[in-house]
This record gives C-alpha cells, structure tokens and sequence, in this order.
C-alpha cells in the first residue's frame, strides 16, 4: 500500500464536512468558530498536499498555507473580541439571542 | 505485505484526525471541544512534519496550539455559565446538518476517487529555510514580499481593532 495524495484528500474531506456539519448545528457563537476553524484546517492540508505530491519544486501550496494560518489567527482574534462584547452587553452567547445590532 | 514505518504514522494520524474533528463538533461541553480541535491541530502539524514541511508544521503548533487554542480557552471561561453548558440540538437542525455533511461528503470523496490526477508519488525533500526566506522577501516572480507586508498591516490592524471592541467603555 503505497499513500497517494488522494488519502491526504479524503482525510481533509472529512474534516471540511465535520466542520460543516458543526457549523449548522451548533448555537454557542464559540462553537461556531471552532467549526470555523476546522474548516480554514482542512483546507491548508489540501494546498500542502497538492504542492507535494503534484508540485514538488514549487512553493504556491507552502505560502499560501502560511499566509492562511496568519489570516485565521487575525480572523480568530477579531471574532473573540467581539463576543466577548456581545457576552458584556447582553450576558449570553447563544446565537438565537442576537436579534438586534445596536440597541 | 508488509506496513513501514511511514504508513504506521500516516495512519494513525489519519485516524486522531477523524475521530477527533468529527468528536470536536458533536460533543456537547464547549471546553472538551476546544480540547479535540487542540488535537486536530496537533495531528494537522504532524501531517505537515510527515509531509517534509518541517517549517509549516512548527507554524502550525506555534501559532495554533500555543495561541489560538489558548485565546479560544480564556473567552470559553469567560463566558460560560453553568446553565449553558450543555446545549440541545433542535432535531431540524440536526437533520438538516448531517444531511449536508454526509450529502457533501460523499460527493466530495467520490470525485476525489473518480477523477484522474497527473501523475503524483511523493518526491521528498525538506525546504531550506534560506529558500524560504528569498522566496518571501524577493519582488520577482514567485516571490511574496507583498503578500507578507499585506498580512502585517492586517494583524497590526486586527490588533488594533480587537482592543477597540474589547475595551471597557
């Protein structure tokens, strides 16, 4: 059994979709952007894995991945601080609670 | 036929991967969930360690695990009571969620299957770290100055946002 980059890809798959799947179900805003996160993971693994096993002597898939692991921990940052507002201003997190922008 | 050493690796992380994505959005408690994602992430760097991006992978714990992870952990204590701790999914929901999920899934693993790539065998050899530096301070072609100087306003300016919103008025 030799690994071939479709295994990598179906891993990844699976993880995209579990991230999916927590992202419909989930109320708390904090397990929403844990789903999130799955998500943006499942898709750095796919740009490492095409890079090596279909381009091996170039970089696009390295760099790319980089740049999108800073961008999600900024993404990630921002959002917390958000909700830690929205939990200062009406002492819950729960999505269906969030009716009003400003009040 | 025999099992060497890589394969044993490559399948075990496979496995702490599955398990632990899909136990991240099933479980009911939000702090056991961050834990799983920790695990995720830890089993995601092994993937880039066993995949020779020894770079990405030591990224990938750095920021991640001795970050983000922590970031996630602090605002679950802030902000969780003891009565929102378990929470309910609404049997629509759940329907509705898991129809996506395994729909999409099964979509997405056949075409994975089905469709012919180039030829591809896994061709190692690590990344010298003097070839990433070029590549991500040079101007020319397949090189990423601007994209690195894009991505440092971006976290000087979600840095500056994040104190923005948190702070106490």
């Amino acid at each position: 059994m030799e690994i071939t980059m479709e295994y990598y890809l179906v891993i990844s798959t699976i993880m995209f979709f579990a991230g999916i799947y927590g992202f419909i179900t989930r109320r708390n805003l904090l397990a929403v952007l844990i789903s999130i996160e799955l998500i943006l993971n499942s898709v750095d693994i796919n740009f490492v894995a095409f890079n090596r096993f279909l381009y091996p002597d170039q970089m696009e898939g390295f760099f790319f991945t980089l740049f999108a692991i800073g961008i999600s921990a900024c993404e990630t940052a921002v959002a917390i601080a958000i909700i830690i507002n929205i939990y200062r201003n009406i002492r819950n997190i729960q999505v269906k609670n969030l009716n009003k922008l400003k009040d | 036929m025999s099992i060497t050493l890589p394969q044993v690796v490559f399948l075990f992380l496979a496995t702490v991967i599955v398990i632990f994505s899909i136990l991240t959005v099933t479980t009911k408690r939000i702090l056991r969930s961050a834990t799983y994602l920790l695990f995720v992430l830890f089993a995601t760097a092994g993937i880039y360690f066993e995949l020779n991006y020894s770079f990405l992978g030591a990224v990938q714990l750095t920021v991640y695990a001795g970050g983000i992870i922590v970031l996630y952990v602090f605002s679950i204590l802030l902000t969780s009571s003891d009565s929102q701790k378990v929470e309910k999914i609404k049997n629509s929901k759940f329907f509705a969620g898991i129809l996506a999920a395994i729909g999409g899934a099964a979509i997405c693993i056949f075409i994975t299957m089905t469709h012919s790539f180039p030829v591809s065998h896994f061709v190692p050899g690590e990344l010298n770290q003097k070839v990433i530096g070029t590549a991500l301070m040079g101007t020319e072609k397949y090189q990423y100055l601007l994209p690195f100087e894009l991505i440092s306003v971006l976290l000087l300016a979600c840095i500056i946002g994040g104190i923005l919103i948190a702070r106490k008025r």
